[in-house]
């Protein structure tokens, strides 16, 4: 057994945010932030059984509610993905991340997986931080020097790196509503529905305008979230702008593709190829547009 | 305040503690804890990584990897493993009948991963099963007779009601 290795490091389990960021802050980077380690843990049993020591988030109150506001929802970085697919506001009005919660691993993953966490570890291929890009989320952060908040859209810098600071913790992330009649929604392409990581995965928020006299409608406004598609979850400005007051469902697919091609860095990995990667997102995109064209 | 000597949880309606040592240490995962310190060995490795579901476990009725659960975050909380699992539950004949059990290895994070829904959902569909167990990988039954099984027991245990 590891008690030995494990008697060095400290545990902490702090109850209010202030001791957090006070111990977060005296140990300079030298401890780890945990929220529900389903990250964390793999590398540990992997690696050595020296564990570092911990910052336990799973007590902070101030990281573990959900508030329902009248513009947005405020989810603390602590609650469960678990928690977030089955909270009726966000089933109600933020559907597209209940469903992105719900396939961020399997329930007993669910269970565990914090939506702080998912952010943090900062993985290209995570499921909810496309969603929070499409629906324009703002991340809050808090540090001793006091706290933050920033466009979620700029908080990936590269990477797995990020605009949190060492002495940092993500407090909460708050979603605002879409427009009323927005169609918004989350496909994942993997290889088995529940546990695949993503070959690309996009969550697109599309509003419309009413329909002209002759029955069309045109895209007001388009939002992206792309899961590996790139070094980090990307948004799509250049298929955002060329998207705009165009008229549905008449768009072509090679505008469309000719707008990812900026905007879209994917790789080859063992998971898929660059190639594969790009024709999949423009079939997601077409999707998506065909959808957001049905709404009545 | 040393919080290891603070810890306390319970397990299967024992309360263990880091004062009197069956609490080794907060870092130790779940599935050591279980297997290594407290002689219950029902709960099973598989890939140590969260990807089979062999250590399922309920933490307050909710199922978890215990491979990736570090005790220190247990403080107050409700564990059940196999070994706590009511003889009289009605998914232990289920399985039993439907030959839903090859190898056994898979068998109780299943159970405990079925429990968890048929708490959450008495009624299920197949749809729903599937779902609820697809964090459970099970190499010898193709899983169509695990399915029949939780289907099964949730028609026994709503007959009771
Ligand atoms: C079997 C399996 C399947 C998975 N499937 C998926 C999947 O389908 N989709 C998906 O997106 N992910 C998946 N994951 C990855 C993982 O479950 C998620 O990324 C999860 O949301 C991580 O959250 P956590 O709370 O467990 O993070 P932890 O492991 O506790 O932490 C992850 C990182 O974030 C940091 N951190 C956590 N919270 C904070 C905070 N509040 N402030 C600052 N830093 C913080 C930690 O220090 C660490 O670096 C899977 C993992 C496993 C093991
Ligand atoms: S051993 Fe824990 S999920 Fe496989
Ligand atoms: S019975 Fe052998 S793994 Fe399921």
């Amino acid at each position: 057994m590891n008690s030995a290795a494990t008697a060095a490091s400290e545990w902490y389990r702090p109850t209010s945010l202030a001791d957090a960021l006070a111990i977060r802050a005296s140990a300079r980077g030298a401890v780890v932030a945990i929220a529900g380690c389903t990250d964390l843990m793999v590398g540990w049993n992997a690696g050595s059984r020296r564990l570092p020591s911990v910052l336990d988030l799973s007590a902070l109150p101030e990281l573990g509610a959900i508030e329902v506001g009248p513009d947005a929802v405020t989810i603390g970085a602590a609650v469960c993905c678990a928690r977030i697919a089955a909270h009726p506001a966000i089933a109600g009005r933020l559907p597209m991340l209940a469903s992105s919660a719900r396939q961020t691993g399997s329930i007993a993953i669910q269970n565990r997986a914090t939506l702080g966490g998912n952010i943090m570890n900062a993985s290209p291929a995570a499921d909810n931080p496309p969603v929070l890009l499409a629906f324009g989320a703002r991340v809050t952060l808090a540090s001793v020097r006091g706290s933050r908040t920033l466009d979620y859209a700029a908080f990936h810098t590269g990477y797995k790196r990020t605009l949190a600071e060492p002495d940092e913790l993500l407090v909460s992330v708050t979603v605002p509503y879409p427009a009323p009649g927005a169609s918004s929604h989350y496909r994942k392409v993997g290889t088995r529905r529940a546990q695949a990581i993503s070959k690309v995965a996009l969550a697109a928020l599309i509003e419309t305008t009413d329909r002209a006299e002759d029955g069309t409608r045109r895209v007001r406004d388009a939002r992206f979230g792309f899961a590996s598609a790139g070094p980090v979850p990307l948004t799509a400005p250049s298929l955002s702008a060329a998207l705009r007051d165009s008229p549905l469902p008449a768009i072509d697919r090679l505008l469309v593709e000719r707008a990812l091609a900026s905007d879209l860095s994917p790789i080859d990995d063992i998971r898929s190829t660059a190639a594969y990667r790009r024709q999949v997102a423009v079939n997601l995109v077409m999707a998506a547009l065909a959808e957001a064209s049905q709404v009545p | 305040m040393n919080f290891a000597r603070t810890l306390e949880f319970t397990l299967n309606g024992r309360v263990l503690s880091g004062a009197d040592g069956s609490i080794a240490s907060p870092s130790m995962r779940l599935l050591d804890l279980l297997r290594l310190q407290a002689g219950q060995t029902g709960t099973k490795e598989g890939c140590g990584e969260g990807e089979c579901g062999a250590c399922a476990v309920l933490v307050d009725g909710e199922v978890v990897n215990s491979c990736l659960v570090p005790v220190g975050q247990l403080h107050g909380r409700t564990v059940m493993s196999i070994e706590g699992l009511p003889r009289t539950d009605p998914l232990l004949e289920a399985f039993a009948r439907a030959g839903a059990t090859q190898c056994g290895i898979c068998t109780p994070g299943m159970i405990l991963a079925a429990r968890a829904l048929l708490d959450r959902q008495p009624d299920p569909s197949l749809d729903e099963v599937r779902e609820a167990l697809a964090g459970n990988l099970c190499r010898c039954t193709g899983y169509a007779r695990i399915y029949a099984a939780v289907l099964d027991a949730a028609t026994v245990r709503g007959g009771d009601a």
